[in-house]
């Protein structure tokens, strides 16, 4: 059986997405991908948190897929951290659920691969804004990977997107034959977005 | 012998016609040429069993101004402006220069310029309910060669006005003596017609309010046809043709809310009176003609319809039908129609045509109105697959201004959710029996729509085999269960949501699967009710996740008593059961409260 992938996609304006869209519908046929759209599923933000750790318990890999804004996720990520990611189930007393399940970011930025230097507009680079995730990970018992990111995305073209969403896909598939290794043999040089 | 009797004769007709249309439609020749094989087997010439044929094709040509009544009633002025060009344009064309054409091959037959010229006058028109009715039975009337056809028949129907004034002067007896000059017509012609529209914008509103409110719907019908024949009558007695007057008057109405209530309650008598039409014009076929002299008459007959089609072909390329459509264009408009009849009636009324003549050329044009059924055929089975061939690109179609939301009820629920998709600008088409409703509710701008939802033929005419999603909101629980069995039966691909008054409701409604519905007072109620705890010291935000809870908690509390409910041997303990889920719920409240951070946030 394949390794199976959770991605918690959250975008508050899908309707506006290119990237993500793109990304999202290369996946939509893999069987062994479930894609748990977070604002349609939850249009009031009313989260139902059996359900999400159950699906969490059924995953090998968990992903999340947004844009990134404001240096941040969208709102709906933060709250289903806080409501999902209890004590007791991803940390604290009895809290394994989620030991050693993979975690990857999947994200998009408006600012160019350049604008995230420590000489970039950003003055960070993207590792280090992602160091809560990071954390989060190492407190639940997660194997933290190096995101998928797609820099620039204002000005990509449609073959480029395609591009991007291909490899996205290509990366899945194989996550599913060889697990973590597959995420292990993509990243360049410690990181393999750009 | 055919003094038979009203009723007899109406059976004779019902009888051929239920045994002649399935057929034909089983055989793939569509309704009209059943209706015309129908008319030439019962008719003088086939058995015999009808003979008095002229009193019933007059009578029957009522049938083409409801047809005309009911295609105004879907044009609106706006859109008829805008048709302006094609119907001057192409209408014009079409009979000047079919007209010249004939003018010159019936003066190669030896007939004085006058006859020649009244030929082809009678001749260059095209017949309104083959060509119409058969675009319509197959949904051709929104694509670009169906629009253009339609703006010629118009223009003819236009033209027939000076035809008719023209032929007495070409008569050799000047007896039926004008004593009206030109403008003085002109002036009545206008003067009915400004008062038609006065009549339309102020009067027929609060007339169809009153008659609306009588509740009682056959009085509706009858006031809907004692208009169309009304204003037919108007308009035929200053000179216009009734088909005219009836289709200016649909347009007058297409604005109005009661729209589709007229037009579902006209159809029937439109389709029947149409179908006797066309039964007339096959009995009217005169087969002793034709075996006199066979080859003249067919001759002509091809004669005549090979010169229309190939003037229609040219103006193909003209007026820029797309290709994949220059056959079904030029075919569906090659006939002969049925004011030649008319036309060649009054032409030896007032002897300006020889009978023999006239008789000659009425077989010509009711033979001709037979080619058109077979032509459309040979178009869909040969000419039509060689273009899907060879270009998938779909044809251009015209937009159809269908909504793609039809909202059942315009009370205070069902307004509100079309007042948020008009916001939204999604065009909705709403459907309401009440008249004070529709009256309060044009002042918010919204197209309303008289009528009651139980009907098949007014959800059809709302639209709804072209709709997405049907909101259910009416009053009446049991019409609005019976229209969704309808609308599950006839337009599945519709998506039904619903508004439930409570609980039974609810279940009624998810036995009919309808899964989409939201109690009418739940929301606003558990929204008051959070704002009690707010009130009353619980922080706004706290309250509002405590009543999310609730309602989750409580939908879930539903689909269990649906469980029950569908049990019916538990039936009695409903309420008991509600009021112990009730107790459980507040229970389980205490749990569910770690949806909040509050416990981690200090």
């Amino acid at each position: 059986m394949p390794k199976q992938i959770l991605i918690l996609f959250a975008h508050p304006a899908v309707h506006n997405s290119r990237v993500n869209k793109a990304m999202v519908d290369a996946i939509a046929d893999l069987e062994h991908v479930v894609i748990h759209d977070l604002y349609e599923t939850y249009p009031d933000f009313y989260i139902n948190i059996k359900k999400e750790q159950s699906a969490l318990k059924q995953a090998d890999l968990v992903v999340f897929h947004h844009p990134f804004f404001w240096y941040g996720p969208p709102p709906m990520v933060k709250l289903w951290q806080d409501v999902v990611l209890t004590r007791g189930f991803a940390y604290g007393i009895n809290g394994s659920m989620l030991h050693n399940k993979d975690f990857m970011l999947a994200i998009s930025t408006g600012g160019k691969e350049q604008a995230y230097q420590r000489e970039g507009n950003n003055h960070f680079t993207i590792d280090e804004l992602l160091f809560p995730y990071q954390a989060m990970s190492y407190r639940c018992g997660l194997q933290y990977h190096s995101p998928f990111v797609i820099h620039g995305s204002y000005n990509l073209s449609n073959e480029d997107i395609l591009a991007h969403a291909d490899r996205f896909r290509n990366l899945l598939v194989q996550y599913g034959e060889a697990g973590a290794t597959a995420l292990f043999a993509n990243q360049k040089g410690g990181k393999f977005y750009g | 012998m055919d003094d038979h009797g009203l009723l007899f004769n109406a059976l004779i007709y019902l009888f051929a016609a239920i045994l002649f249309v399935p057929l034909a439609q089983y055989l793939g020749l569509g309704a009209v040429l059943g209706y015309l094989l129908a008319g030439v087997v019962i008719g003088p010439w086939g058995l015999g069993i009808i003979t008095d044929v002229q009193d019933i094709i007059h009578f029957a040509e009522f049938g083409v101004v409801l047809l005309l009544f009911l295609i105004g009633l879907e044009l609106n002025p706006k859109r008829l402006w805008e048709m302006r060009k094609p119907i001057l344009g192409m209408g014009s064309f079409q009979v000047f220069i079919t007209g010249i054409l004939i003018f010159a091959i019936a003066l190669l037959f030896n007939l004085s310029w006058q006859v020649a010229l009244i030929a082809a006058m009678g001749l260059s028109l095209s017949s309104t309910a083959i060509a119409l009715q058969t675009l319509k039975e197959q949904n051709l009337l929104d694509t670009p060669a169906g629009n253009k056809g339609f703006s010629i028949l118009l223009f003819q129907d236009i033209a027939v006005i000076p035809m008719i004034t023209l032929v007495p002067l070409l008569g050799v007896a000047q007896a039926s003596s004008n004593d009206e000059s030109g403008w003085l017509v002109a002036l009545k012609v206008l003067g009915v017609i400004f008062a038609l529209v006065l009549f339309g914008r102020y009067l027929t509103r609060p007339i169809f309010r009153i008659i609306a409110k009588a509740k009682t719907k056959e009085i509706f019908t009858a006031f809907s046809l004692a208009l169309v024949i009304g204003i037919a009558l108007l308009m035929q007695s200053v000179g216009m043709s009734m088909a005219l007057g009836a289709f200016l008057a649909g347009v007058l109405l297409a604005e109005s809310e009661y729209r589709h209530q007229l037009e579902s309650d006209i159809e029937p008598f439109k389709g029947l009176l149409l179908g006797l039409f066309f039964i007339a014009v096959g009995m009217a076929i005169d087969f002793g003609l034709l075996l006199e002299d066979p080859v003249l008459i067919l001759s002509l007959v091809a004669l005549l319809v090979v010169i229309k089609f190939l003037v229609l072909f040219s103006m193909t390329w003209l007026f820029k039908v797309p290709t994949r459509q220059r056959y079904l264009f030029s075919f569906v408009l090659s006939q002969g129609g049925e004011f030649a009849f008319v036309l060649l009636t009054f032409a030896t009324s007032v002897s300006a045509l020889p009978v023999e003549i006239a008789a000659i050329l009425t077989v010509v044009v009711a033979l001709s109105m037979l080619t058109t059924p077979l032509l459309m055929i040979i178009n869909a089975k040969f000419i039509e697959p060689r273009f899907s061939a060879v270009s998938s690109v779909p044809m251009d179609k015209v937009e159809p201004e269908d909504n793609q939301v039809v909202i059942a009820g315009f009370g205070r629920f069902g307004q509100i959710v079309a007042r948020l998709l008009h916001a939204n600008k999604i065009g909705t088409t709403i459907i309401d029996h009440n008249p004070d409703h529709i009256e309060r509710v044009r002042k918010f701008g919204f197209k309303v729509f008289y009528g009651d939802i139980t009907r098949l033929d007014l959800l059809h005419s709302a639209g709804l085999d072209k709709a997405k999603l049907f909101v259910l909101a009416v009053d009446d629980r049991q019409k609005g269960i019976q229209a969704v069995e309808m609308i599950r039966e006839h337009y599945p691909h519709v998506k039904i949501i619903a508004r439930a008054w409570d609980m039974i409701h609810a279940y009624d409604l998810l036995d009919h699967d309808v899964e989409i519905f939201e109690r009418e007072t739940f929301d606003s109620a558990l929204r008051l009710g959070s704002k009690a705890l707010n009130i009353l010291g619980m922080p706004a935000h706290k309250a509002h996740i405590a009543s999310q809870q609730f309602r989750e908690h409580d939908l879930q509390l539903l689909l269990r008593m649906y469980a029950v409910h569908q049990d019916q041997s538990e039936i009695i303990n409903l309420a008991q059961q509600a009021r112990i889920d009730l107790e459980k719920l507040f229970e389980a409240d205490q749990d569910v409260l770690d949806h909040d951070v509050e416990k981690e946030w200090n």
